[in-house]
């Protein structure tokens, strides 16, 4: 019993050391972030707190954060939203008579987005979408800082089209058939 | 008619201080578990946090009295009066200076040992009230912790009394000074009436009462619940022990009497062992430290200072060690602190008669 005692003073005044050395290191505060420092591990001493609307932590430029699409680039192939595991991908497209036009990376574009949205509220960020993506116009940004009041802002929309455009596109196509459709009869 | 006019304003006084005390406590508590931890603890209401723990009690005052429906209401509306006026009433028999105590009394330690004690009834209402499971698990564990360790607590400063002779806390105080009466021997061999200082302080009056500081010491904190004796109400166990159905105001006074019953326990323990309101200060030859250091002001200035000393080694010590288990806090009190709490009170009778002649 008495030993056992003895050894819990003992433990506890080692434990109490160990805390007021890091009451007193907390003085100063932990200056290299960057976890790409080839020193980052070597600072353990000093405040860690990143007191963040006002001072942010550095990322790199090809950080995995919010979605971004070239819509210019997409080919409406509907890939990213089935490979999404929580759908929060929804997009609608408007089948065109003949080629809009060609990607960058000169896949052609047969289809009109009517409607790209994302809602990143429940976006999981696992990065499924932009792997799948044969154009690679769907990519993770380094945006990670976007507040919104309103849960709705939360859905970004990717379409460049508006709502007319997008009846007119439909009109189109429509007309197309049935002109296909009266050929063939014929 | 003024009488009690007095009696109003130094109750008022007292109230207003616990309460000054409590808030500016609840923040350095915080700051010091963020600086031990690596954080930096509240920082964005004020400057550098300071306006938080006001921000906090004004949310509280705020807020609706909600009493569960399975409630026992009057229990449960009278435990936290009960509470805060027990340790309340401690601070009444405290000497703050020379010649300034609310209440001089002759049974000033024993006083202060018997209200603290109905601290223990508040905590059982308040469980039983509640009519919670966690609450009733919580205030029980309180209850037998409370009581168990108010046995080394009481053995410890009874070996101080005995070498004191005295159980009015202004007396105590007054002895371990430069105004003493009698003589007081450091360590039972050198005679330092007149010098003072840390050196006349109980602590030092026999090598056995640092022993039966540290006892009371430790005891203290299972008494005021404090970690790592903190199991009545072990947020990881039992969500928050006896105050889980407390909030609003009644929650704050629940809060304010834990934060009162730290001073006051480190406030027993520096009036008792560590000098009370004598300066640490000893006369050195024509340097008279003590005799400068001593008076009115300066008294309530050492007693602040050395009782915010202890509370910081109070609030050092949660942020360091983990929560006891029931078992090891109870072995912990009967197998180790009481038998070595009656080593200390033998050796303080053996220290009366044979050294203290």
């Amino acid at each position: 019993m008495f030993k056992t005692t003895l050894h819990a003073f003992i433990t506890a005044a080692k434990g109490l050391v160990v805390t007021l050395a890091h009451l007193f290191g907390a003085r100063r505060s932990r200056k290299i972030r960057d976890v790409r420092k080839v020193d980052y591990f070597d600072k353990q001493d000093g405040v860690t707190t990143v007191q963040f609307p006002r001072e942010k932590m550095p990322i790199p430029e090809v950080a995995r954060y919010q979605l971004d699409v070239e819509i210019d680039d997409c080919i409406v192939c509907d890939l990213c939203a089935k490979a999404c595991p929580v759908d929060c991908i929804t997009i609608e497209s408007v089948k065109s008579p003949d080629v809009i036009g060609k990607t960058s990376d000169g896949s052609v574009k047969r289809l009109y987005a009517a409607q790209f949205d994302i809602d990143m509220a429940k976006c999981m960020y696992c990065g499924l979408c932009t792997v799948v993506c044969p154009t690679e116009c769907i990519v993770m940004t380094d945006q990670y800082d976007r507040s919104m009041t309103n849960l709705a802002e939360l859905t970004y929309s990717f379409t460049d089209m508006t709502a007319e455009e997008v009846e007119q596109k439909k009109r189109e196509w429509t007309r197309f058939q049935a002109e296909k459709e009266a050929a063939k009869n014929k | 008619m003024a009488f009690y006019l007095t009696y109003l304003i130094i109750g008022i006084v007292l109230f207003g201080f616990i309460a000054g005390f409590t808030l500016f406590a609840v923040y350095s508590e915080r700051k010091i578990a963020g600086f031990v931890q690596d954080r930096l603890g509240p920082m964005e209401t004020g400057k550098y946090g300071s306006l938080q723990t006001l921000a906090d009690i004004l949310k509280l005052i705020q807020k609706e009295f909600i009493t569960p429906s399975a409630a026992d209401n009057i229990l449960f509306a009278a435990a936290p009066v009960i509470i805060f006026v027990a340790v309340f009433l401690g601070f009444a028999v405290m000497p703050w200076a020379p010649g300034m105590a609310p209440s001089a009394l002759n049974l000033g330690l024993f006083y202060v040992l018997a209200i603290i004690s109905v601290d223990a009834i508040g905590l059982l209402m308040a469980g039983w009230g509640s009519n919670n499971k966690f609450s009733l698990l919580g205030s029980m564990r309180a209850v037998a912790q409370i009581v168990s360790y108010e046995i080394p607590a009481g053995i410890a400063l009874i070996s101080v009394v005995m070498i004191a002779q005295s159980l009015n806390l202004q007396e105590i105080a007054l002895n371990q000074g430069i105004k003493a009466a009698s003589p007081q021997l450091f360590i039972g061999l050198w005679d330092v009436s007149g010098i003072g200082g840390i050196l006349a302080w109980n602590v030092f009056q026999a090598p056995h009462l640092l022993l039966a500081y540290v006892i009371f010491f430790i005891a203290s904190l299972a008494e005021c619940n404090r970690a790592p004796f903190d199991i009545p109400e072990a947020e990881s166990e039992l969500v928050g022990g006896f105050h889980t159905e407390y909030g609003g105001l009644r929650f704050a006074f629940i809060f304010l009497a834990e934060y009162a019953m730290m001073f006051l326990v480190a406030m027993i323990g520096v009036v008792v062992f560590l000098g009370a309101w004598n300066t640490p200060l000893p006369n050195i030859g024509a340097l008279k430290l003590a005799d400068w250091t001593t008076g009115l002001v300066w008294g309530i200035f050492w007693t602040l200072s050395k009782t915010l000393l202890v509370v910081g080694v109070q609030m050092w010590i949660r942020w360091t060690l983990p929560r006891l288990r029931a078992d090891q806090l109870m072995s912990l009190c009967w197998k180790v602190l009481t038998p070595l709490a009656f080593l200390c009170m033998a050796i303080s009778g053996i220290w009366r008669v044979w050294v203290m002649v």
